[in-house]
């Protein structure tokens, strides 16, 4: 095995296709949704790997092929130098255990009938790992590692802001000390000053349980804050990867170019030397 | 009595809704004014107020658990006394908006021009055919392409910015002098929004549209705004031209939006500044000022709530709600200056 050589997570050649189905009562595929088409990444153990990408590209669809919630057409996810694609069920729950998901709606996905300490808790508990009192020891710590409080254990999540729900998201994420978080939008359904504290949580975890992030992400600043790499996804392909400095002030690839050149920059005075340049080019 | 220019003035407006929990004060006073040909942005995040304001000049918040009081003046017209039929002679006519969502304000199952037409008819008396004409003008205006066949599209065959053009075109039909636009740009894409940005912006400047920019996006508010309004938990906390808040800011809550942007034109800092803690409930606000549970400068007076005051001698249409003395606000900016410089990544 030459898994020292290789980083925590290979994907190569990954295809997701979803069949455009017509005909009422026979329905034959006339074409189909090329969402992940042909993406190769890898990510070393401990870096953040930001992906960028508007709507559509095909970003949260590779995410959840990268982790087997959805089957991918074809190609390799190589996890921990294992072979992921292919694998039954039954194969990958002990693997589920060190990657992890963070979603970006903070309000769908938590179950709302069920208590924060039995949803941060649930995986714990699923994987055989603590109950009873030492499960709920275990929650009160997660909870206040996130900066939520122990008292927080009986509450709902209808009884918390969207900011607060997120980290339970986060808690209920690195309650089983994953390897591996891939991350979707984490922070975009928040508001500005909540969308910092956030970020510098995810940062601080990073460091203390050394984890991995797949960072995905339409907002480019916050991409370059987290990231150590950044690759920018644009129709189910990757068009360019590089340091995250690289890609936002050297891009090479059009597209990228068209993108930072879109995000608005809050200096006015910056952006009216802009806009004179640009009506006298 | 409003000043001359002033197209839309707010006086006090206070808007509180009833509800199960309690009364939830959603604006409390905002006073500000709108000058004819200017972009106006009001800033602020979920729960701080300005859609509310911006809706309620429309005549939207009005219901049995809404207690609305205060002015509204709008090219003379007070908008919160107006019947149900003076308000509808304004909407549409001289007052547009435009939305968040554009999917969920055209309606899916007719064809984008006859919402258009339907539109000008309902204001104006005229011709179909002349309707008709007139609607594919303001789509190709507003960078339609090929708008004399794609007018007969349904709203569904048109992508997210094509629909925000749509609603565009739809609000300027019969020439409105003002248009409010609730976060025109936020269900957008980031290259879409910077054409939806440079649409408003030309229909600003060679039309002459004055637009009340409602948003929660600073970086938006650079691209366009002339003016500022800060909001947070329903209060204005400082208004001033766009160089005076982006460039001497002065309220604290101002300093902490500002501050907890990523820009991608700057050196990365180690970490991202933070505001701490989360907004007030609106059911039960502290007392004063409203950002002062979470203002790490806040002080004794601050349980008093400060007026919406010009503060800065050399700045006179430059007000904020901070007891701060000025010169004490300028030393804790450099200071805190220092703090982000002596840590780069």
């Amino acid at each position: 095995m030459s898994a020292t050589s290789e980083g925590l997570l290979e994907v190569r050649g990954l295809v997701k296709h979803f069949p455009i189905k017509s005909g009422l009562l026979v329905s034959r595929e006339v074409d189909s949704v090329k969402a992940v088409d042909g993406v190769d990444l890898s990510l070393a153990a401990g870096e953040t790997l930001g992906l960028v990408g508007e709507s559509g590209s095909g970003k949260s669809t590779l995410c959840r092929t990268v982790l087997q919630l959805i089957e991918p057409g074809a190609g390799s996810v190589r996890f921990g130098g294992r072979e992921l694609v292919g694998l039954r069920q039954r194969e990958l729950r002990p693997l589920r255990r060190d990657m992890q998901m963070i979603f970006q709606d903070p309000y769908a996905s938590l179950n709302p009938r069920r208590r924060i300490g039995q949803i941060v808790g649930g995986p714990i508990k699923l994987h055989g790992l603590a109950s009873g009192a030492e499960l709920r020891r275990q929650v009160e710590e997660l909870l206040e590692r996130v900066g939520l409080s122990p008292e927080h254990y009986d509450r709902f999540p209808h009884e918390f802001s969207g900011g607060q729900r997120q980290r339970i998201g986060i808690a209920r994420a690195i309650a089983l000390k994953p390897k591996l978080i891939v991350a979707d939008e984490p922070v975009s359904a928040l508001d500005v000053s909540i969308q910092a504290q956030i970020v510098n949580l995810l940062d601080d975890l990073q460091d203390e349980f050394g984890l991995t992030y797949l960072f995905v992400a339409h907002d480019i600043g916050v991409v370059r804050h987290v990231s150590d790499r950044i690759a920018v996804m644009h129709g189910g392909k990757i068009v360019e990867t590089g340091t995250a400095d690289q890609v936002c002030e050297r891009p090479i690839d059009p597209y990228t170019k068209k993108l930072l050149a879109a995000v608005p920059i809050p200096d006015p005075r910056e952006n009216r030397a802009r806009r004179a340049g640009a009506s006298l080019a | 009595m409003s000043a001359p220019g002033s197209l839309l003035d707010l006086r006090d407006l206070a808007v509180s809704f009833n509800t199960e929990e309690g009364l939830v004060q959603a604006v409390d006073g905002v006073s500000i004014e709108l000058r004819a040909g200017e972009v106006l942005a009001v800033v602020g995040e979920s729960g701080s107020g300005k859609s509310v304001t911006a809706t309620t000049l429309m005549g939207l918040t009005r219901g049995p658990n809404a207690t609305i009081a205060g002015s509204a003046t709008f090219e003379g017209t007070e908008l919160i006394s107006a019947s149900d039929e003076e308000l509808r002679a304004i909407r549409g006519n001289r007052l547009a908006m435009i939305f968040q969502d554009p999917m969920s304000s055209l309606d899916p199952v007719y064809r984008v021009v006859d919402q258009i037409v339907e539109q000008i008819q309902a204001h104006r008396d005229t011709r179909s055919g002349e309707a008709r004409e007139r609607a594919i003008e303001l789509l190709d205006a507003v960078g339609i392409p090929d708008a004399a066949k794609r007018a007969d599209s349904y709203p569904h065959e048109f992508s997210g910015g094509m629909r925000q053009r749509a609603m565009i075109a739809m609000a300027l039909s019969l020439e409105p002098s003002l248009l409010i636009a609730d976060e025109p740009t936020t269900a957008l894409d980031v290259t879409v929004q910077a054409q939806i940005i440079d649409l408003l912006r030309d229909l600003n400047q060679r039309r002459d549209l004055s637009i009340l920019l409602i948003t929660h996006d600073i970086g938006v508010v650079a691209e366009i705004a002339d003016r500022v309004a800060v909001m947070y938990a329903g209060r204005i906390v400082e208004q001033g031209t766009i160089d005076e808040i982006f460039y001497e800011p002065q309220h604290p809550y101002t300093w902490g939006l500002l501050d907890s942007l990523t820009r991608i034109d700057r050196p990365r800092p180690k970490r991202l500044s933070q505001i701490p803690g989360m907004p007030p409930s609106l059911l039960a606000p502290p007392r004063g000022c409203h950002f002062r549970p979470r203002c790490p400068h806040a002080f004794d007076r601050c349980t008093e709530v400060p007026s919406l005051l010009p503060r800065v001698a050399a700045a006179p249409g430059h007000l904020d709600r901070c007891w701060l003395e000025p010169a004490r606000k300028q030393e804790l900016r450099q200071a805190g200056d220092r703090d982000a410089l002596e840590q780069p990544r």
